[in-house]
């Protein structure tokens, strides 16, 4: 399985160059096969944007057409969820990346009683099914008598991005030289002027990253906003409720929008972080 | 080699986190007021309903004159009794998805981290590119792929794997929709990328001239990779397969979309005890069974593996 190099002994025992080829170049052609099966199912989605189905249902072929492109919002409650989902998805990343933000930079810089028990309360939320939260935090909230709504899925994002950003932030912080720090005090900068200035830049590739990760895991979330949406309607419940009702082309159109959006964000991402290090 | 010549590298200043017992009250104070909102907010809406949901699954009632704590715990041998054949599923599917995740992914970790060059940002951007379209969206796009008469049944009915795989009880006859073997692709393709990334991280941190030195050595490709790469990937290993086992075996979306009444998993029977049947108590019970047996078999696992350090 690991042919990485194939030496002269392997090389000569293949009895011709074919298979010779197919021995060294085993774990490229599988990785490649793998990252197909990855792909294809998005190649799928934005193939069927340009679909025209006959019934309720975009799973079969029918014939090329822009009906979808020209009028992505011309089914009822599409556009809207996508825009509660985005309304979520924004309060949410900056919910959790605060409070995770300070939780990562007191597990990070402070010695204090309970911080095994504040690790273990960070960790339990990711090694749990998310079906159990969910259906946990539902029973909260028909016991409490709190309708379910924008509020009860805005709470239940904030608390399932918050373990991840805690861990992205921390791992950052955790690695900072401490002696920057110090050199910024030694400089006579202030406490305030010391996180500001230093700290807070220094930290910030972790934030982000946390942020972003919230920011995915809120939009894309469907299990625990089933459970604690009520009649609510995100994009992704939309979808769900779509698979019985039958599935409109302008679902494929906005999945392949999202997807060429996040792919020219990450491009030019790329791009402009790999500008300063060229000079 | 000498110890004597090499001057002692300069210390370096351990990131020794400030131990508040000596510091002044008020900084004392400081990261519990960091800790307070967040950690509040766990409290309340994430450890609070777990014991709501303990309370309620030993609750009898009706909707009608409410739910009141009985200590009725035969409605865990109940659920038990009625729902284990979808327990049993949920744990096979799972865990043939994993194996499968692991099988797949492997290949591709490697492929990114030894063999991309300079293709490697391009090929990393394709593993985390499909998150980038809803995962309904795609589990859906499923259903055209794997649809009854379309190209891939074709192909496998010529090539008889599908009678190989119905005579195994994956499928039921020229199809593959409505079957376990379409909720396996459907869970393994989901979880893909939560096997991939960790392989990576643990792969790419492997310096490559440990793998000169292997085959200096004469380790052949095969035992360089058996007794060197793999070892030093079982970080990334445990944690891909823990990654891809848990959301899995608490997963309804794939067996409900791709899946017939036959594929149901215990993630449905809790999903339509909640919110269709209104049976909460049995819900309770369900996914207190599920949390529980999950948290067991990570627990065995991550001991068994020895990488207890990672959590």
């Amino acid at each position: 399985m690991a042919a990485s190099d194939t030496t002269a002994t392997t090389a000569g025992r293949a009895p011709n160059r074919g298979l010779r080829w197919l021995r060294r170049n085993l774990i490229t052609i599988a990785g490649l096969c793998t990252l197909a099966y990855l792909v294809l199912p998005n190649l799928v989605v934005m193939v069927f944007s340009f679909n025209k189905p006959n019934g309720r249902f975009n799973y079969q072929w029918q014939r090329f057409s822009t009906d979808g492109w020209t009028d992505p919002c011309g089914v009822a409650d599409l556009c809207g969820s996508l825009g509660l989902s985005l309304q979520i998805a924004v309060w949410a990343t900056l919910g959790a990346t605060v409070l995770g933000t300070m939780i990562a930079f007191a597990l990070a810089r402070y010695r204090f009683r309970a911080r095994s028990g504040v690790n273990t309360l960070i960790f339990l939320p990711m090694a749990m099914p998310e079906v159990v939260m969910a259906a946990s935090l539902a029973t909260l909230f028909l016991n409490m008598g709190i309708a379910f709504g924008f509020w009860t899925i805005l709470i239940a994002h904030i608390m399932f991005c918050l373990s991840f950003v805690v861990t992205a932030v921390k791992a950052r912080v955790m690695s900072m030289d401490p002696r920057l720090e110090q050199a910024a005090q030694d400089l006579y900068a202030s406490p305030a002027q010391t996180f500001l200035r230093v700290t807070l830049p220094i930290a910030a590739p972790g934030i982000a990253a946390g942020a972003l990760l919230s920011f995915a895991l809120s939009f894309d979330d469907f299990i625990i906003t089933n459970f604690n949406a009520g009649s609510t309607v995100t994009f992704p419940m939309f979808v769900w409720g779509s698979a019985q009702r039958g599935t409109p082309v302008q679902i494929n159109v906005i999945g392949t929008a999202m997807f060429l959006v996040a792919v020219l964000c990450v491009v030019v991402g790329q791009l402009a972080g790999k500008r300063p290090k060229r000079s | 080699m000498s110890t004597t010549e090499a001057p002692a590298p300069p210390a370096e200043p351990e990131a020794e986190p400030l131990d508040i017992r000596k510091a002044p009250t008020r900084k004392r104070l400081v990261p519990y007021w960091l800790l307070l909102p967040g950690i509040l907010w766990l409290l309340v809406f994430f450890a609070a309903p777990l014991v709501y949901q303990a309370s309620t699954s030993i609750q009898t009632g009706s909707l009608e004159d409410g739910f009141k704590v009985t200590w009725h715990f035969a409605t865990y041998l109940d659920a038990i009794a009625e729902y284990w054949p979808q327990f049993l599923r949920s744990v096979l599917y799972a865990g043939t998805a994993t194996a499968l995740c692991l099988l797949l992914g492997y290949p591709l970790a490697y492929l990114i981290a030894f063999k991309a060059g300079r293709w490697r940002n391009l090929v990393m951007i394709l593993v985390i590119a499909p998150f980038f379209t809803s995962f309904l969206i795609r589990t859906l796009a499923w259903k055209t792929i794997l649809a009854d008469g379309g190209p891939v049944v074709g192909v496998l009915n010529s090539l008889h794997v599908l009678d190989v795989t119905s005579w195994l009880g994956l499928t039921e006859g020229q199809r593959v929709l409505a079957t376990p073997l379409a909720v396996v692709c459907g869970l393994t393709y989901n979880f893909l990328p939560f096997m991939v990334l960790p392989l990576y991280t643990s792969l790419e941190r492997i310096d490559p001239r440990l793998h000169e030195a292997a085959g200096d050595l004469y380790a052949r490709p095969a035992t360089t990779f058996r007794r060197v790469t793999f070892p030093l990937s079982m970080p990334g290993v445990v944690a891909g397969t823990l990654l891809t086992f848990i959301p899995a075996a608490g997963d309804y979306i794939n067996a409900e979309l791709l899946g017939s009444t036959d594929q149901k998993m215990i993630g449905n029977v809790i999903q339509s005890q909640f919110l269709r049947v209104l049976d909460y108590p049995t819900a309770a019970a369900l996914s207190f069974i599920l949390m529980a047996a999950i948290l067991t078999m990570v627990t065995i696992y991550i001991r068994k593996s020895g990488t207890e350090d990672l959590v």
